[in-house]
Protein backbone atom coordinates (compact mmCIF):
# COMPACT_ATOMS: atom_id res chain seq x y z
CA UNK A 1 0.00 0.00 0.00
CA UNK A 2 3.13 2.41 0.78
CA UNK A 3 4.33 1.68 -2.60
CA UNK A 4 0.29 2.67 -4.59
CA UNK A 5 0.72 5.74 -2.38
CA UNK A 6 4.71 6.49 -3.37
CA UNK A 7 3.79 6.04 -7.62
CA UNK A 8 1.01 8.32 -6.97
CA UNK A 9 2.53 10.64 -5.07
CA UNK A 10 5.67 10.25 -7.81
CA UNK A 11 2.91 11.37 -10.76
CA UNK A 12 1.53 14.45 -9.10
CA UNK A 13 4.58 15.84 -8.24
CA UNK A 14 6.33 15.17 -12.27
CA UNK A 15 2.68 16.79 -13.25
CA UNK A 16 2.80 19.69 -10.92
CA UNK A 17 6.85 19.80 -12.34
CA UNK A 18 6.03 20.10 -15.61
CA UNK A 19 3.20 22.48 -14.80
CA UNK A 20 5.60 24.62 -13.10
CA UNK A 21 7.86 25.10 -16.23
CA UNK A 22 4.86 26.02 -18.32
CA UNK A 23 1.61 27.32 -16.16
CA UNK A 24 -0.31 26.04 -19.30
CA UNK A 25 -2.87 24.17 -17.09
CA UNK A 26 -3.03 26.51 -13.94
CA UNK A 27 -3.53 29.50 -16.70
CA UNK A 28 -6.01 28.84 -19.61
CA UNK A 29 -8.20 26.87 -16.18
CA UNK A 30 -7.63 30.26 -13.89
CA UNK A 31 -8.96 32.46 -17.22
CA UNK A 32 -11.56 30.65 -18.40
CA UNK A 33 -12.76 30.21 -14.88
CA UNK A 34 -13.06 33.99 -13.97
CA UNK A 35 -14.35 34.51 -17.48
CA UNK A 36 -17.56 31.78 -16.73
CA UNK A 37 -18.53 34.12 -13.26
CA UNK A 38 -17.66 37.88 -15.60
CA UNK A 39 -20.27 36.83 -18.06
CA UNK A 40 -22.75 35.52 -15.54
CA UNK A 41 -22.31 38.79 -13.90
CA UNK A 42 -22.84 41.19 -16.79
CA UNK A 43 -26.21 38.70 -17.32
CA UNK A 44 -27.06 38.36 -13.97
CA UNK A 45 -26.32 41.77 -11.54
CA UNK A 46 -28.86 44.47 -12.33
CA UNK A 47 -27.92 47.71 -10.72
CA UNK A 48 -25.42 46.23 -8.21
CA UNK A 49 -28.16 43.03 -7.01
CA UNK A 50 -27.71 39.91 -7.90
CA UNK A 51 -30.81 38.06 -8.65
CA UNK A 52 -31.76 35.57 -5.89
CA UNK A 53 -30.20 31.84 -6.16
CA UNK A 54 -28.50 32.30 -8.83
CA UNK A 55 -24.84 32.46 -6.94
CA UNK A 56 -24.60 28.40 -6.38
CA UNK A 57 -25.50 27.37 -10.16
CA UNK A 58 -23.02 30.01 -11.45
CA UNK A 59 -20.50 28.83 -9.25
CA UNK A 60 -20.84 24.72 -10.11
CA UNK A 61 -21.33 25.89 -13.98
CA UNK A 62 -17.94 27.80 -13.95
CA UNK A 63 -16.42 24.55 -12.09
CA UNK A 64 -17.65 22.15 -13.86
CA UNK A 65 -16.49 24.34 -17.46
CA UNK A 66 -13.13 25.14 -15.56
CA UNK A 67 -12.86 21.19 -14.73
CA UNK A 68 -13.63 19.87 -18.26
CA UNK A 69 -10.75 22.08 -19.42
CA UNK A 70 -8.32 21.07 -17.31
CA UNK A 71 -8.93 17.42 -17.41
CA UNK A 72 -9.02 17.75 -21.14
CA UNK A 73 -5.61 18.85 -20.75
CA UNK A 74 -4.37 16.35 -18.28
CA UNK A 75 -2.81 13.62 -20.35
CA UNK A 76 -1.79 15.44 -23.42
CA UNK A 77 1.80 15.08 -21.58
CA UNK A 78 1.66 11.71 -21.74
CA UNK A 79 -0.04 11.70 -25.26
CA UNK A 80 3.00 13.51 -26.39
CA UNK A 81 6.09 11.27 -27.00
CA UNK A 82 3.75 9.00 -25.85
CA UNK A 83 5.06 8.46 -22.60
CA UNK A 84 1.39 6.82 -21.05
CA UNK A 85 3.11 3.73 -22.66
CA UNK A 86 6.10 4.57 -20.87
CA UNK A 87 4.32 5.11 -17.36
CA UNK A 88 1.76 1.44 -17.78
CA UNK A 89 5.29 -0.58 -18.69
CA UNK A 90 6.37 0.48 -15.29
CA UNK A 91 6.20 -2.34 -13.00
CA UNK A 92 3.46 -0.97 -10.85
CA UNK A 93 -0.34 -1.01 -9.62
CA UNK A 94 -1.78 1.19 -12.89
CA UNK A 95 -4.72 2.48 -10.42
CA UNK A 96 -1.66 4.27 -8.50
CA UNK A 97 -0.92 6.01 -12.07
CA UNK A 98 -4.58 7.24 -12.15
CA UNK A 99 -4.95 7.76 -8.23
CA UNK A 100 -1.48 10.00 -9.02
CA UNK A 101 -3.39 12.04 -12.14
CA UNK A 102 -6.41 12.63 -10.29
CA UNK A 103 -4.48 13.86 -7.26
CA UNK A 104 -3.03 16.55 -9.78
CA UNK A 105 -6.36 17.56 -11.36
CA UNK A 106 -8.05 17.87 -7.64
CA UNK A 107 -5.27 20.11 -6.85
CA UNK A 108 -5.70 22.34 -9.94
CA UNK A 109 -10.05 22.48 -9.72
CA UNK A 110 -9.16 23.55 -5.81
CA UNK A 111 -6.85 26.58 -7.66
CA UNK A 112 -9.60 27.42 -9.37
CA UNK A 113 -12.21 27.13 -6.67
CA UNK A 114 -10.44 29.78 -4.31
CA UNK A 115 -10.59 32.18 -7.35
CA UNK A 116 -13.98 30.85 -8.45
CA UNK A 117 -15.42 31.00 -4.61
CA UNK A 118 -13.98 34.77 -4.43
CA UNK A 119 -15.22 36.54 -7.55
CA UNK A 120 -18.94 34.45 -6.88
CA UNK A 121 -18.89 35.94 -3.35
CA UNK A 122 -17.92 39.08 -4.46
CA UNK A 123 -19.65 39.69 -7.43
CA UNK A 124 -23.32 37.87 -6.69
CA UNK A 125 -23.08 38.94 -2.66
CA UNK A 126 -23.54 35.12 -2.13
CA UNK A 127 -22.53 34.44 1.42
CA UNK A 128 -20.39 31.17 0.60
CA UNK A 129 -17.88 32.47 3.36
CA UNK A 130 -20.58 31.98 6.18
CA UNK A 131 -19.91 28.45 6.67
CA UNK A 132 -16.73 27.86 5.62
CA UNK A 133 -15.76 23.96 6.68
CA UNK A 134 -19.82 22.88 5.19
CA UNK A 135 -18.43 24.77 1.63
CA UNK A 136 -15.06 23.29 1.65
CA UNK A 137 -16.75 19.96 2.41
CA UNK A 138 -19.47 20.28 -0.57
CA UNK A 139 -16.75 21.24 -3.10
CA UNK A 140 -14.01 19.14 -1.90
CA UNK A 141 -16.33 15.85 -2.29
CA UNK A 142 -17.91 17.57 -5.39
CA UNK A 143 -14.47 18.19 -6.84
CA UNK A 144 -12.96 14.01 -6.14
CA UNK A 145 -16.20 12.85 -7.88
CA UNK A 146 -16.25 14.78 -10.92
CA UNK A 147 -12.32 14.57 -11.20
CA UNK A 148 -12.48 10.69 -10.82
CA UNK A 149 -14.68 10.26 -13.73
CA UNK A 150 -13.28 12.65 -15.51
CA UNK A 151 -9.59 11.50 -15.08
CA UNK A 152 -10.75 7.92 -16.32
CA UNK A 153 -12.50 9.51 -19.31
CA UNK A 154 -9.88 11.56 -20.32
CA UNK A 155 -7.38 8.41 -20.12
CA UNK A 156 -9.86 6.58 -22.51
CA UNK A 157 -10.04 8.92 -25.06
CA UNK A 158 -6.24 9.77 -25.44
CA UNK A 159 -5.97 8.06 -28.23
CA UNK A 160 -9.50 9.30 -30.43
CA UNK A 161 -8.60 11.66 -32.74
CA UNK A 162 -12.24 14.04 -31.17
CA UNK A 163 -11.39 13.43 -27.76
CA UNK A 164 -11.90 17.21 -26.89
CA UNK A 165 -15.41 16.84 -28.22
CA UNK A 166 -16.29 13.39 -26.75
CA UNK A 167 -15.16 14.39 -23.04
CA UNK A 168 -17.75 16.66 -21.96
CA UNK A 169 -20.23 14.77 -23.82
CA UNK A 170 -20.03 11.30 -21.90
CA UNK A 171 -18.70 13.29 -18.88
CA UNK A 172 -21.38 15.41 -18.17
CA UNK A 173 -24.21 13.03 -18.06
CA UNK A 174 -21.98 10.64 -15.86
CA UNK A 175 -21.50 13.66 -13.30
CA UNK A 176 -25.02 14.98 -13.46
CA UNK A 177 -25.57 13.54 -9.98
CA UNK A 178 -22.48 15.21 -8.25
CA UNK A 179 -23.41 18.26 -9.89
CA UNK A 180 -27.06 18.33 -8.80
CA UNK A 181 -25.59 17.27 -5.44
CA UNK A 182 -23.46 20.24 -5.33
CA UNK A 183 -25.57 22.59 -6.26
CA UNK A 184 -28.29 21.62 -3.91
CA UNK A 185 -25.67 21.78 -1.26
CA UNK A 186 -24.76 24.90 -1.69
CA UNK A 187 -28.55 26.42 -2.27
CA UNK A 188 -29.29 25.11 1.10
CA UNK A 189 -26.07 27.06 2.37
CA UNK A 190 -26.26 30.52 0.81
CA UNK A 191 -30.42 30.95 2.02
CA UNK A 192 -31.30 33.23 4.73
CA UNK A 193 -31.56 30.68 6.71
CA UNK A 194 -28.91 27.92 6.09
CA UNK A 195 -30.10 24.49 5.98
CA UNK A 196 -27.08 22.34 7.30
CA UNK A 197 -29.26 19.31 8.28
CA UNK A 198 -30.01 19.10 3.71
CA UNK A 199 -26.06 20.32 3.28
CA UNK A 200 -25.07 17.54 5.47
CA UNK A 201 -27.42 15.16 3.24
CA UNK A 202 -25.82 16.38 0.48
CA UNK A 203 -22.06 16.05 1.35
CA UNK A 204 -22.95 12.33 2.50
CA UNK A 205 -24.29 11.96 -1.05
CA UNK A 206 -21.43 13.40 -2.28
CA UNK A 207 -19.45 11.16 -0.79
CA UNK A 208 -21.38 8.29 -1.49
CA UNK A 209 -20.58 9.12 -5.36
CA UNK A 210 -17.46 9.63 -4.72
CA UNK A 211 -16.84 6.40 -3.25
CA UNK A 212 -18.67 4.58 -5.71
CA UNK A 213 -16.82 6.63 -8.48
CA UNK A 214 -13.56 6.29 -7.29
CA UNK A 215 -13.97 2.57 -7.12
CA UNK A 216 -15.45 1.99 -10.26
CA UNK A 217 -12.64 4.33 -11.62
CA UNK A 218 -9.87 2.20 -10.34
CA UNK A 219 -11.30 -1.32 -11.17
CA UNK A 220 -11.75 0.08 -14.66
CA UNK A 221 -8.39 1.98 -15.25
CA UNK A 222 -6.04 -1.22 -15.85
CA UNK A 223 -8.56 -2.83 -18.62
CA UNK A 224 -9.40 0.45 -20.38
CA UNK A 225 -5.40 1.23 -20.34
CA UNK A 226 -4.83 -2.61 -22.00
CA UNK A 227 -5.15 -2.36 -25.52
CA UNK B 1 10.98 -13.70 -11.57
CA UNK B 2 13.09 -13.93 -14.23
CA UNK B 3 13.43 -16.07 -17.66
CA UNK B 4 15.58 -17.21 -20.20
CA UNK B 5 13.19 -18.20 -23.48
CA UNK B 6 10.50 -16.17 -24.82
CA UNK B 7 7.92 -18.27 -26.54
CA UNK B 8 5.30 -16.83 -28.83
CA UNK B 9 2.54 -19.51 -30.38
CA UNK B 10 0.05 -18.88 -32.88
CA UNK B 11 -0.55 -15.22 -32.02
CA UNK B 12 -3.08 -13.20 -34.05
CA UNK B 13 -3.76 -9.29 -33.10
CA UNK B 14 -7.36 -7.63 -34.50
CA UNK B 15 -8.44 -4.70 -34.17
CA UNK B 16 -12.12 -4.21 -35.22
CA UNK B 17 -11.93 -6.45 -38.81
CA UNK B 18 -8.22 -5.80 -39.26
CA UNK B 19 -5.98 -8.08 -38.51
CA UNK B 20 -2.70 -6.54 -37.42
CA UNK B 21 -0.72 -10.38 -36.56
CA UNK B 22 -2.16 -13.53 -38.36
CA UNK B 23 -1.00 -16.64 -36.20
CA UNK B 24 2.41 -15.35 -35.29
CA UNK B 25 5.41 -17.86 -33.89
CA UNK B 26 8.52 -17.30 -32.66
CA UNK B 27 11.18 -18.03 -30.14
CA UNK B 28 13.71 -15.77 -28.32
CA UNK B 29 16.39 -17.54 -26.51
CA UNK B 30 18.47 -15.33 -23.55
CA UNK B 31 21.57 -14.15 -25.41
CA UNK B 32 20.16 -13.86 -28.55
CA UNK B 33 20.01 -10.80 -30.81
CA UNK B 34 16.87 -10.99 -32.88
CA UNK B 35 16.32 -8.52 -35.84
CA UNK B 36 12.52 -7.88 -36.72
CA UNK B 37 12.46 -6.71 -40.08
CA UNK B 38 9.90 -6.07 -42.55
CA UNK B 39 7.57 -3.07 -44.46
CA UNK B 40 5.85 -0.10 -42.53
CA UNK B 41 2.50 -1.36 -41.21
CA UNK B 42 3.50 -4.72 -41.20
CA UNK B 43 2.62 -5.57 -38.04
CA UNK B 44 6.03 -4.96 -35.93
CA UNK B 45 4.97 -2.36 -33.68
CA UNK B 46 1.99 -4.28 -32.71
CA UNK B 47 3.92 -6.97 -31.84
CA UNK B 48 6.58 -5.49 -29.53
CA UNK B 49 3.17 -4.27 -27.91
CA UNK B 50 1.70 -7.50 -27.09
CA UNK B 51 5.38 -8.68 -26.24
CA UNK B 52 5.19 -5.56 -24.21
CA UNK B 53 1.95 -6.55 -22.24
CA UNK B 54 0.69 -3.76 -23.44
CA UNK B 55 -1.61 -5.25 -25.95
CA UNK B 56 -3.72 -8.17 -25.41
CA UNK B 57 -3.29 -11.46 -27.99
CA UNK B 58 -6.48 -12.02 -29.50
CA UNK B 59 -6.02 -15.85 -30.21
CA UNK B 60 -2.36 -17.76 -29.69
CA UNK B 61 -0.58 -17.17 -26.57
CA UNK B 62 3.20 -15.70 -25.39
CA UNK B 63 5.12 -17.32 -22.56
CA UNK B 64 7.32 -15.28 -20.78
CA UNK B 65 9.89 -18.22 -19.43
CA UNK B 66 7.30 -20.10 -17.52
CA UNK B 67 4.44 -17.28 -17.00
CA UNK B 68 2.06 -16.42 -19.65
CA UNK B 69 0.97 -12.91 -20.81
CA UNK B 70 -2.40 -13.31 -19.83
CA UNK B 71 -1.44 -13.31 -16.65
CA UNK B 72 0.36 -10.40 -17.35
CA UNK B 73 1.68 -9.05 -13.59
CA UNK B 74 3.77 -6.08 -11.62
CA UNK B 75 6.62 -8.24 -11.80
CA UNK B 76 7.09 -9.67 -15.72
CA UNK B 77 6.77 -5.60 -16.45
CA UNK B 78 9.74 -5.23 -14.17
CA UNK B 79 11.99 -7.62 -16.72
CA UNK B 80 10.67 -5.97 -20.01
CA UNK B 81 12.37 -2.88 -21.19
CA UNK B 82 10.19 -1.23 -24.57
CA UNK B 83 11.81 1.74 -26.28
CA UNK B 84 8.76 2.38 -28.82
CA UNK B 85 9.05 4.20 -32.21
CA UNK B 86 7.47 7.84 -29.98
CA UNK B 87 10.11 7.96 -27.25
CA UNK B 88 8.06 7.84 -24.31
CA UNK B 89 10.01 10.23 -22.23
CA UNK B 90 8.80 14.18 -21.18
CA UNK B 91 9.88 16.66 -23.08
CA UNK B 92 9.05 19.41 -20.41
CA UNK B 93 11.90 18.01 -17.66
CA UNK B 94 15.66 17.56 -17.87
CA UNK B 95 17.10 14.47 -18.97
CA UNK B 96 18.08 14.14 -15.31
CA UNK B 97 14.09 14.47 -14.24
CA UNK B 98 13.37 12.21 -16.78
CA UNK B 99 15.13 9.08 -16.00
CA UNK B 100 15.39 9.80 -12.02
CA UNK B 101 11.66 9.91 -12.02
CA UNK B 102 11.21 6.25 -14.21
CA UNK B 103 13.67 5.01 -11.79
CA UNK B 104 12.05 6.38 -8.82
CA UNK B 105 8.45 4.93 -10.62
CA UNK B 106 10.14 1.72 -11.19
CA UNK B 107 11.87 1.28 -7.76
CA UNK B 108 15.23 1.15 -8.49
CA UNK B 109 17.56 1.56 -5.67
CA UNK B 110 20.01 4.75 -6.11
CA UNK B 111 18.13 6.55 -8.31
CA UNK B 112 20.23 9.41 -8.45
CA UNK B 113 23.56 7.50 -9.60
CA UNK B 114 21.53 5.42 -11.44
CA UNK B 115 20.81 8.07 -13.46
CA UNK B 116 24.04 9.71 -13.36
CA UNK B 117 26.10 6.54 -15.14
CA UNK B 118 22.88 6.46 -17.82
CA UNK B 119 23.44 10.13 -18.80
CA UNK B 120 26.98 9.51 -19.13
CA UNK B 121 26.73 6.32 -20.55
CA UNK B 122 24.26 8.43 -23.34
CA UNK B 123 26.86 10.81 -23.80
CA UNK B 124 24.43 13.56 -22.38
CA UNK B 125 26.19 14.33 -18.67
CA UNK B 126 26.69 18.12 -20.28
CA UNK B 127 23.26 18.85 -21.34
CA UNK B 128 21.75 16.58 -18.30
CA UNK B 129 19.97 19.80 -16.13
CA UNK B 130 18.60 20.80 -19.93
CA UNK B 131 14.62 20.20 -20.42
CA UNK B 132 14.75 17.75 -23.42
CA UNK B 133 12.43 19.69 -25.73
CA UNK B 134 16.02 21.53 -27.11
CA UNK B 135 17.20 18.12 -27.46
CA UNK B 136 17.73 16.77 -31.19
CA UNK B 137 15.91 14.01 -31.94
CA UNK B 138 19.58 11.58 -31.78
CA UNK B 139 19.84 13.16 -28.54
CA UNK B 140 16.24 12.39 -27.30
CA UNK B 141 17.21 8.91 -29.16
CA UNK B 142 19.73 8.15 -27.12
CA UNK B 143 17.71 9.46 -23.86
CA UNK B 144 14.75 7.24 -24.10
CA UNK B 145 17.47 3.80 -24.72
CA UNK B 146 18.70 5.15 -21.37
CA UNK B 147 15.10 5.30 -20.23
CA UNK B 148 15.20 2.00 -21.59
CA UNK B 149 17.59 -0.35 -20.02
CA UNK B 150 17.59 1.54 -16.41
CA UNK B 151 16.09 -1.32 -14.57
CA UNK B 152 18.40 -3.99 -16.66
CA UNK B 153 15.50 -5.83 -18.36
CA UNK B 154 15.69 -9.34 -19.11
CA UNK B 155 13.84 -8.91 -22.59
CA UNK B 156 14.51 -5.89 -24.48
CA UNK B 157 11.93 -4.51 -27.30
CA UNK B 158 13.66 -1.65 -29.36
CA UNK B 159 11.55 -0.20 -31.90
CA UNK B 160 13.72 1.82 -34.91
CA UNK B 161 16.41 2.36 -32.16
CA UNK B 162 18.92 3.82 -34.83
CA UNK B 163 16.41 6.53 -35.81
CA UNK B 164 17.94 9.82 -35.77
CA UNK B 165 21.09 9.13 -34.64
CA UNK B 166 24.62 9.57 -36.38
CA UNK B 167 27.28 7.51 -37.18
CA UNK B 168 29.26 7.32 -33.57
CA UNK B 169 26.20 7.21 -31.79
CA UNK B 170 24.98 4.29 -33.55
CA UNK B 171 28.16 2.29 -33.92
CA UNK B 172 27.58 2.80 -30.26
CA UNK B 173 24.64 1.69 -29.59
CA UNK B 174 25.61 -1.38 -31.73
CA UNK B 175 28.32 -2.36 -28.89
CA UNK B 176 25.70 -1.67 -26.26
CA UNK B 177 23.29 -4.32 -28.33
CA UNK B 178 26.00 -6.90 -28.40
CA UNK B 179 26.86 -6.12 -24.76
CA UNK B 180 23.18 -7.06 -24.04
CA UNK B 181 23.62 -10.20 -25.89
CA UNK B 182 26.73 -11.16 -24.21
CA UNK B 183 24.91 -10.66 -20.74
CA UNK B 184 21.73 -12.93 -21.59
CA UNK B 185 19.31 -10.70 -22.45
CA UNK B 186 17.16 -11.62 -25.01
CA UNK B 187 16.93 -8.57 -27.18
CA UNK B 188 14.48 -7.90 -30.44
CA UNK B 189 15.23 -5.19 -32.25
CA UNK B 190 12.60 -4.02 -35.02
CA UNK B 191 14.56 -1.50 -37.79
CA UNK B 192 14.18 -0.30 -41.01
CA UNK B 193 18.27 0.73 -41.03
CA UNK B 194 19.67 -2.59 -42.51
CA UNK B 195 23.12 -0.67 -43.37
CA UNK B 196 23.57 -0.35 -39.27
CA UNK B 197 22.05 -3.98 -38.24
CA UNK B 198 24.22 -5.63 -40.75
CA UNK B 199 26.45 -8.04 -38.96
CA UNK B 200 24.97 -7.16 -35.70
CA UNK B 201 22.43 -10.26 -35.69
CA UNK B 202 22.08 -13.19 -34.48
CA UNK B 203 19.16 -14.57 -36.31
CA UNK B 204 16.01 -12.02 -38.29
CA UNK B 205 12.67 -12.47 -39.00
CA UNK B 206 10.50 -11.20 -41.40
CA UNK B 207 6.99 -9.53 -41.24
CA UNK B 208 4.65 -9.02 -43.83
CA UNK B 209 0.98 -8.58 -44.09
CA UNK B 210 0.67 -9.35 -39.82
CA UNK B 211 2.18 -13.00 -40.98
CA UNK B 212 6.37 -13.45 -39.54
CA UNK B 213 8.64 -15.58 -41.22
CA UNK B 214 12.05 -16.70 -40.31
CA UNK B 215 15.06 -15.05 -42.20
CA UNK B 216 17.72 -16.16 -43.76
CA UNK B 217 20.79 -13.91 -43.11
CA UNK B 218 23.91 -16.04 -45.32
CA UNK B 219 24.71 -14.30 -48.30
CA UNK B 220 25.10 -10.77 -49.64
CA UNK B 221 24.44 -7.50 -47.39
CA UNK B 222 21.56 -7.61 -45.03
CA UNK B 223 19.94 -4.44 -47.26
CA UNK B 224 20.11 -7.14 -50.90
CA UNK B 225 19.00 -10.08 -48.86
CA UNK B 226 16.01 -8.08 -47.78
CA UNK B 227 15.45 -6.48 -51.07
CA UNK B 228 15.30 -10.36 -52.77
CA UNK B 229 13.46 -11.84 -49.95
CA UNK B 230 10.44 -9.20 -50.15
CA UNK B 231 10.92 -9.55 -54.33
CA UNK B 232 10.51 -13.09 -53.91
CA UNK B 233 7.69 -12.76 -51.87
CA UNK B 234 5.68 -10.27 -54.10
CA UNK B 235 5.94 -12.56 -57.30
Amino acid sequence: MTRFFQVAWLVMRKDLRVESRSWEMVSTTLFFAASTVLVFAFAFVRAGRAVDGAAPGILWIALAFSGTLALGRAFERERHQDALRGLLMAPVERSAIYCGKLMGIVLLMGAAELLVVLAVALTFQAPLLRHPFYLTALLATGTVGFAAVGTLFAAMLLRTQSRGVLLPIILYPVTFPVLIAGVGGTVALVQADPNLELVRFWVALLCFFDAVFLVLSLWTFEPVMTE
Amino acid sequence: MDFDRLVVTDLSRRYGRRSALRRVSLTIEAGQLVGLLGPNGAGKSTLLGVLATLANPSTGSVTYGQVASRSADVELRRCIGLLSHELQIYAELTARENLEFFARLYGLDDPVGRSQRALERANLDARADDVVEGFSRGMRQRLALERTLLHEPRLVLLDEPFTGLDESSSLALRERLRDLRDDGRLVLVATHDLDVADGLLDRAVLMKDGRLTEFDLGGGTLRERYRATLASETR
